[in-house]
């Protein structure tokens, strides 16, 4: 069993984390924290999961969350989707391996990954409604959301999502409370095959090629470690039996980034609009100064007169 | 489980069949995914569908519902024909040399001695040789004819990959590869384990689907072994825990029989099961049958219990016949029943043929549902449109819903697959005005008892006669109670020197210490030590593991006498030494047995006794040629009663099991293969725990309406579109649900035929927060095992079709 | 002059010392100014939204969340009053081909000198062009602000559709905002301008200077 994360002790002890140590905070300008703790990562092992959804119910529990009842739609993902109460949700394929002629059911559990460079942190216009932690955690705080959604649009894994209650966007929290008094999230707690492990990330990168190793010996000769680079890596891994095709597991980012749109939108437009607007201001200023008024004469008055008159 | 969960870690080779753990059993099938993870272990799962637990496999095979014998023989006979046997293994731990009487036969899959008329056998011709010094003839050759071995051989013959193919629609390649992998077990350093549930068991032939894999394993040199064992996985936290303490109609606690008709007196009952050693210097521990049957009387009766009367035997109900779940609501539905008190039971969702289950119900004159949540059975009476359309002004049947408390609302004890007794301590305050289980029974128990102490009667003291010794008598404790099922001494317990062993009142060690002269007492003797006089070890909780084995022999209390592998001493060759470096478990140091475990054997009985492993047999080995089954000696590939092929393809006279518990009415609405030409089966999903969790809104939300899992091919033979509503519908009801299409079920190549398989979860009901279906078991036939008499749940035969309804 | 081009109803000359012109109508002056208010406090709300230094803006509306949900409702005002100034001033602002002689003197409309200028309509080409920018943007605003209008619309876009509607409407926004301050500008600049649109009234020598040919068309409509 791996890795041994303790029972909880019964008497209150002090979050190891809080506000003095972000590194990233939504639209403000901070200085990160130094030095930062220990990255932490969850790793989900695809290759070990059952689907049971042990960890959809944890973490409804744990976050003190309802749900509502759905319907079937022929398949066995429910919810259908996430939403702003369903965090974490098993999305269920079935995949017809063309080399080994096997079927695959690969079950993925889905949720926020807690990138390194959180797109929604860098879209959020409120300040503070997004935050990451010096260990990677990247967590909303919901005091602070304004509801607009624009982590929707920062988001390269289609995570947030906006609760039509109160408006505010809601997401997975990597059970960020848990974790502040030295235990696992909910869903690695409930997990029974244990294909949701959680420590350091350099711990769970060691516990990722072990697996890796025994997905090799298997026949998995593309296993691998989904750390995306193109959001400097994730706080939340996957050990794939196929990491050379992640759009197999129900549609995992083959190469996440942010999108280069919101990567403009909250780049150049934001400094280059913000100049164009002072400049416009400015030359009207530098205009009036230089120009001075356009003034109505006397002799335009009399002008008129004539032709009125006339 | 003759093994426990935590040793599934040890095993090279894991094969679930008949079960799904990684849907049924998730937090046991950690140990699955630990032997993989850590050991690199192969885990094969053969399945009529692609489950959960296929999708954690190396290797997977289908086969069609109810044909497991065809593809275990199939394995057997792989076995013996490659020679692919752990051969000292299986020539000193079984009856492999054993020599069988002149006269067994066997023809056209029926064995010698079968009676048509009264669908039974008489096993007289099924028994061993005997020598003229009482003990059985063996052939240490294995050259006899009559050779347990030779007969296997000719028995298993038929059963090659092609005729596995046939029957099973497992593809011979894939069944190879079963086949292959289970025999890279035997060897001395390797070993199997198999996990099987109720896939296995709910077939009218499922204590032979059983023994096969009894056979392979025993084949294989993988019983008693780590890493080993049979291991029937339990649907309930508690399920073994229930068998156990005898709440089986033919059973008392502790695996005792229930007394019959025809044996009036203790003696009468207790010399039928002497259990003579039949091979020099064996234990065949049933001898002390007669210790722990009295004991039980003396917990019973108490003082009351005396020689003079059998302990109070006489107050014991005699079985005229066995009162099983079929029988019951049978007799029920005769009309002959006037009350039934249901405790955590949902009969019309879990027995078979709901609408015979209704129809019983509703002749009743009262109905007591014992219940922490509502069930659909205590509203059987309510009509719920075409869910549960039962004409409710006809219904008479008086109904009392009393609220108890839910398992964590009160203080006790779980025993879960491993025999493991756990104590769970109470977690929450009762609900409302809910009561537990023993208040309710304690207040009846007094009420009746007062009455007839009142009024008399005909036949007073077995009710009378009991010994009610507790504090609060409306409330015995969880401690009392666990306390009376352990035993203790009621005078001092003495040697044979005279010395005191123990003292009067003192808690029993082990049932070792049990006397059968009224000294001693004890409810079920196989738990005798969980609470000794060192307190209540099912409170243990300690997950030390001294020798490296995954063996945690101080957590809980695993029955018998905190064993954690029964028959362990097979784990070492004939001469104690263990088998391999890699299998080294319960092994003879020189002077005693040690181990990993407590050693399932006398601790002091040296290997050169040559006393066998199977110390609960009169053999003192196992059994590869089992007498006692009621359906033959050896497996035979039985047909379900509803077959979709026109006849059995490897024994064509043989229908169904020709000795499976059925009754006549039930017999007449089985279905036929032209007018319902789809085999269905049922099962339950992870989301959901029977039919408690649809009342319970997260579990709802996770898998929130009833399904019908169907192949891509009969999806569009049907015109079925994903997500659309489909009618299934049996010779005894139907069910409506959503169309979930998957590549996960493939129609089967039958004897040439093509052979549609749907399958059909059962969680779902009329009552509770999923959204509402009719009972699966609407559709199920009512016909049980021939050992067992548990129902025929996992193959009959349906049709299905598209209706109009939404589609997602 | 039946035909006139230039003219808007409500458009008239009050003879007196000095000559006073009706340049907007009281409906024109109301639909401008519930215009020009949705616009400025759309700045505003949508401003401390798009640069983390100007959040503090959002305090003018009662906070974060009252921002987020007011500004598409007053988008929502906006385009509607928006469509009533369109629908008065459309066809005054069609571009002519003296407008880009115009244009063409653009020096001289800096710096003053109007003689050297052709004669003027009601409208003057920079005065067209704020128009028809305006009338762009705005489209380009409220079609963008539905996609990325969360609250009520968030499941209709995919989240690649609703990442170019969030940048259109940042750029169309801050274009409309120095469009916005261009006309300002030359309103403050342009001195006699502010009151055609609190009075609704300019003076003859201001019409004559800068609208001499809607001048004109009036005097001789008349």
């Amino acid at each position: 069993m791996y890795p041994v994360i303790p029972n909880p002790i019964a008497k209150p002890i002090d979050a190891k984390f809080g506000e003095k140590d972000l590194v990233k905070r939504s639209a403000s300008s901070i200085t990160p924290a130094s030095p930062r703790q220990t990255q932490v990562a969850k790793l989900i092992d695809v290759s070990k999961c059952i689907g049971c959804k042990a960890c959809q119910v944890a973490c409804l529990e744990w976050n003190n969350l309802t749900e509502e009842v759905g319907v079937n739609v022929g398949v066995y993902d429910n919810p259908h989707d996430l939403t702003p109460n369903t965090w974490t949700l098993m999305r269920y394929t079935e995949y017809e391996n063309p080399e080994s002629g096997n079927l695959e059911w690969l079950i993925r559990k889905d949720g926020c990954m807690h990138c390194e460079d959180p797109g929604c942190l860098k879209a959020c216009p409120a300040p503070g409604a997004i935050v990451q932690y010096s260990n990677g955690i990247v967590d909303f705080v919901k005091a602070n959301c304004i509801g607009c959604g624009y982590c929707v649009k920062g988001c390269p894994f289609n995570i947030p999502r906006i609760s039509k209650v109160d408006n505010k966007a809601y997401k997975c929290s990597l059970c960020s409370d848990r974790v502040a008094v030295g235990q696992g999230p909910a869903c690695q707690k409930a997990c029974p095959t244990q294909a949701i492990v959680f420590g350091t990330k350099d711990e769970m990168k060691k516990w990722a090629d072990f697996r890796i190793k025994d997905l090799k010996s298997r026949g998995f000769k593309n296993a691998g470690l989904y750390d995306p680079p193109g959001v400097q890596g994730t706080h939340v891994m996957y050990v794939l039996q196929h990491a050379d095709k992640p759009n197999l597991y129900a549609g995992l980012a083959d190469n996440p980034r942010i999108s280069p749109l919101v990567e403009f939108w909250k780049g150049f437009t934001k400094y280059a609009g913000l100049t164009a607007m002072i400049a416009t201001a400015g030359f009207g200023l530098l205009h009036h100064v230089v120009a001075g008024a356009n003034r109505v004469t006397e002799h335009d008055e009399q002008e008129a007169k004539k032709l009125a008159e006339k | 489980m003759t093994n426990s969960w935590t040793d599934i870690k040890n095993a090279d080779v894991v094969w679930i069949m008949g079960g799904n753990a990684a849907e049924a059993h998730p937090c046991g099938f950690k140990w699955v995914t630990e032997a993989k993870a850590e050991r690199g272990a192969k885990l094969m799962v053969v399945d009529p569908r692609f489950n959960r637990s296929a999708a954690m496999a190396d290797h997977y095979s289908p086969i069609r519902s109810g044909s497991d014998i065809a593809f275990l023989s199939g394995v057997i006979n792989y076995l013996l024909t490659n020679d692919k046997i752990q051969h000292e293994y299986v020539k000193n731990y079984t009856n492999i040399s054993f020599i069988v009487k002149e006269g067994y036969g066997f023809q056209d899959g029926l064995f010698t001695g079968y009676n048509e008329g009264t669908r039974s056998y008489d096993k007289a011709t099924w028994a061993y040789e005997m020598g003229p010094d009482g003990f059985v003839v063996k052939d240490e050759t294995l050259s006899h004819p009559r050779s347990v071995y030779q007969i296997m051989k000719k028995h298993f013959a038929i059963y090659t990959p092609e005729m596995v193919e046939r029957v099973t629609g497992a593809p011979k390649e894939k069944f190879l590869k079963v086949a292959e992998w289970a025999a890279s077990t035997a060897t001395k350093d390797r070993s199997m384990t198999i996990m099987y549930a109720l896939g296995w068991t709910q077939h009218s032939h499922g204590a032979q689907n059983i023994r096969c894999a009894a056979m392979i394993q025993l084949l294989c040199g993988n019983i008693g072994v780590p890493g080993g064992g049979i291991n029937a996985l339990r649907g309930h936290s508690n399920v073994q825990g229930i068998t156990d303490i005898g709440t089986l109609t033919a059973s008392l606690p502790g695996y005792l029989a229930m007394p019959i008709d025809g044996e009036p007196t203790l003696e009468s009952h207790l010399t039928k099961r002497q259990f003579k050693p039949i091979q020099a210097n064996q234990t065949s521990y049933w001898q002390n049958y007669r210790k722990f049957y009295v004991s039980f009387l003396k917990s019973m009766y108490g003082a009351k219990a005396t020689k003079e009367n059998d302990f109070g035997y006489n107050w014991l109900p005699k079985l005229d016949v066995a009162y099983d779940v079929l029988r019951m609501f049978d007799v029920m539905h005769q009309g002959k029943t006037t009350g039934m008190l249901c405790q955590g039971f949902n009969p019309i969702m879990s027995v078979s043929n709901s609408r015979k289950v209704i129809a019983a119900l509703s002749k009743l004159k009262f109905l007591v549902s014992m219940d922490p949540i509502e069930t659909d059975t205590a509203r059987f009476w309510e009509n719920h449109g075409e869910f549960n359309n039962v004409d409710t002004a006809s219904i008479k049947t008086e109904v009392f819903m009393l609220p108890v408390t839910a398992f964590l609302e009160e203080e006790g004890s779980f025993t879960n697959s491993s025999r493991a007794v756990m104590w769970k301590w109470q977690a929450a305050d009762p609900y409302a005005q809910s009561r537990t289980d023993i208040a309710i029974l304690s207040d009846l128990f007094i009420r009746i008892k007062k009455l007839y102490e009142k009024e008399g009667g005909k036949f007073v003291e077995p009710i009378t006669a009991v010994d009610w010794n507790y504090k609060d008598p409306h409330h015995p404790s969880a401690d009392e109670l666990a306390k009376e099922l352990n035993g203790k001494a009621i005078v001092d317990l003495k040697d044979a020197e005279g010395k005191v062993v123990r003292a009067a009142g003192q808690q029993l060690a082990t049932f070792g210490e049990m006397r059968d002269d009224g000294s001693t007492d004890g409810v079920q003797w196989i738990y005798t030590g969980f609470y000794g006089p060192n307190g209540n070890w099912a409170m243990r909780r300690d997950n030390s593991d001294p020798s490296g084995m995954n063996v945690f022999g101080s957590w809980g209390f695993s029955w018998p006498a905190n064993r954690r592998i029964l028959y362990n001493r097979a784990s070492a060759d004939p001469a104690g030494k263990p088998w391999s470096d890699a299998k080294k478990y319960v092994f003879w140091d020189g002077k005693r047995w040690t181990g990993a475990d407590v050693p399932d054997f006398v601790p002091t009985n040296a290997p050169s006794n040559g006393t066998g492993p199977f110390i609960m047999n009169a053999e003192g080995v196992s059994r590869l040629f089992a007498a006692p089954m009621a359906d033959g000696p050896l497996p035979v590939h039985m047909e379900p009663f509803e077959t979709p092929l026109a006849s059995n393809p490897v024994f064509p006279k043989l229908k169904g099991n020709p000795v499976a518990r059925v009754f006549k009415n039930d017999m007449e609405v089985f279905g036929n293969a032209k007018d319902f030409p789809i085999v269905a089966t049922t099962y339950r999903l992870v989301e959901h725990f029977h039919y408690w969790t649809k009342s319970v809104h997260a579990n709802a939300v996770t898998q929130p309406e009833f399904f019908v899992e169907i192949s891509e091919q009969l999806a569009a033979e049907k015109g079925i579109k994903k997500g659309q509503m489909v009618r299934v519908w049996s010779n005894r009801g139907e069910v409506k649900g959503k169309a979930v299409v998957t590549k996960r079920l493939k129609p089967f190549k039958i004897d040439g035929k093509t052979v549609h398989q749907i399958g059909l979860p059962l969680n779902f009901g009329f009552i509770g927060e999923t959204k509402t279906a009719a009972p699966i078991n609407s559709l199920t036939p009512y016909v049980g095992d021939a050992n067992s008499q548990t129902p025929e749940f996992k193959a009959f035969l349906v049709n299905i079709e598209p209706i109009s309804g939404p589609v997602a | 002059m039946a035909t006139s081009t230039e003219v808007a109803r409500g458009d008239a000359v009050h003879r007196g010392e000095p000559v006073t012109v009706d340049r907007y109508t009281t409906g024109a002056r109301i639909n401008h100014w519930i215009t020009a208010a949705s616009l400025v406090l759309l700045a505003l709300s949508g401003l401390a939204l798009f640069h983390p230094s100007l959040f503090w803006l959002t305090g003018l509306f009662g906070g974060g969340p009252n921002t987020r949900a007011i500004h598409p409702w007053i988008g929502v005002v906006l385009f509607f009053s928006f469509i009533g100034l369109f629908i008065r001033f459309w066809k005054l602002n069609l571009w002519e081909r003296t407008d880009n002689v115009w244009l063409g003197k653009i020096r001289d409309v800096l710096t003053s000198n109007e003689e050297n200028l052709p004669e003027v309509g009601k409208y003057n080409a920079g005065q067209k062009m704020v128009f028809w920018s305006m009338s762009i943007l705005i489209i380009l605003l409220i079609t963008s602000g539905i996609v990325i209008w969360e609250q009520y619309f968030g499941g209709y876009f995919s989240i690649e559709q609703r990442r170019l509607a969030v940048l259109v409407h940042a750029l169309a926004a801050v274009a409309a905002i120095c469009v916005w301050i261009v006309h300002v500008y030359a309103a403050i600049w342009v001195r006699g301008t502010i009151s055609a649109m609190t009075s609704g009234r300019v003076t003859g020598g201001w019409a004559w200077r800068h609208h001499r040919k809607w001048l004109r068309e009036l005097v001789s409509g008349k």
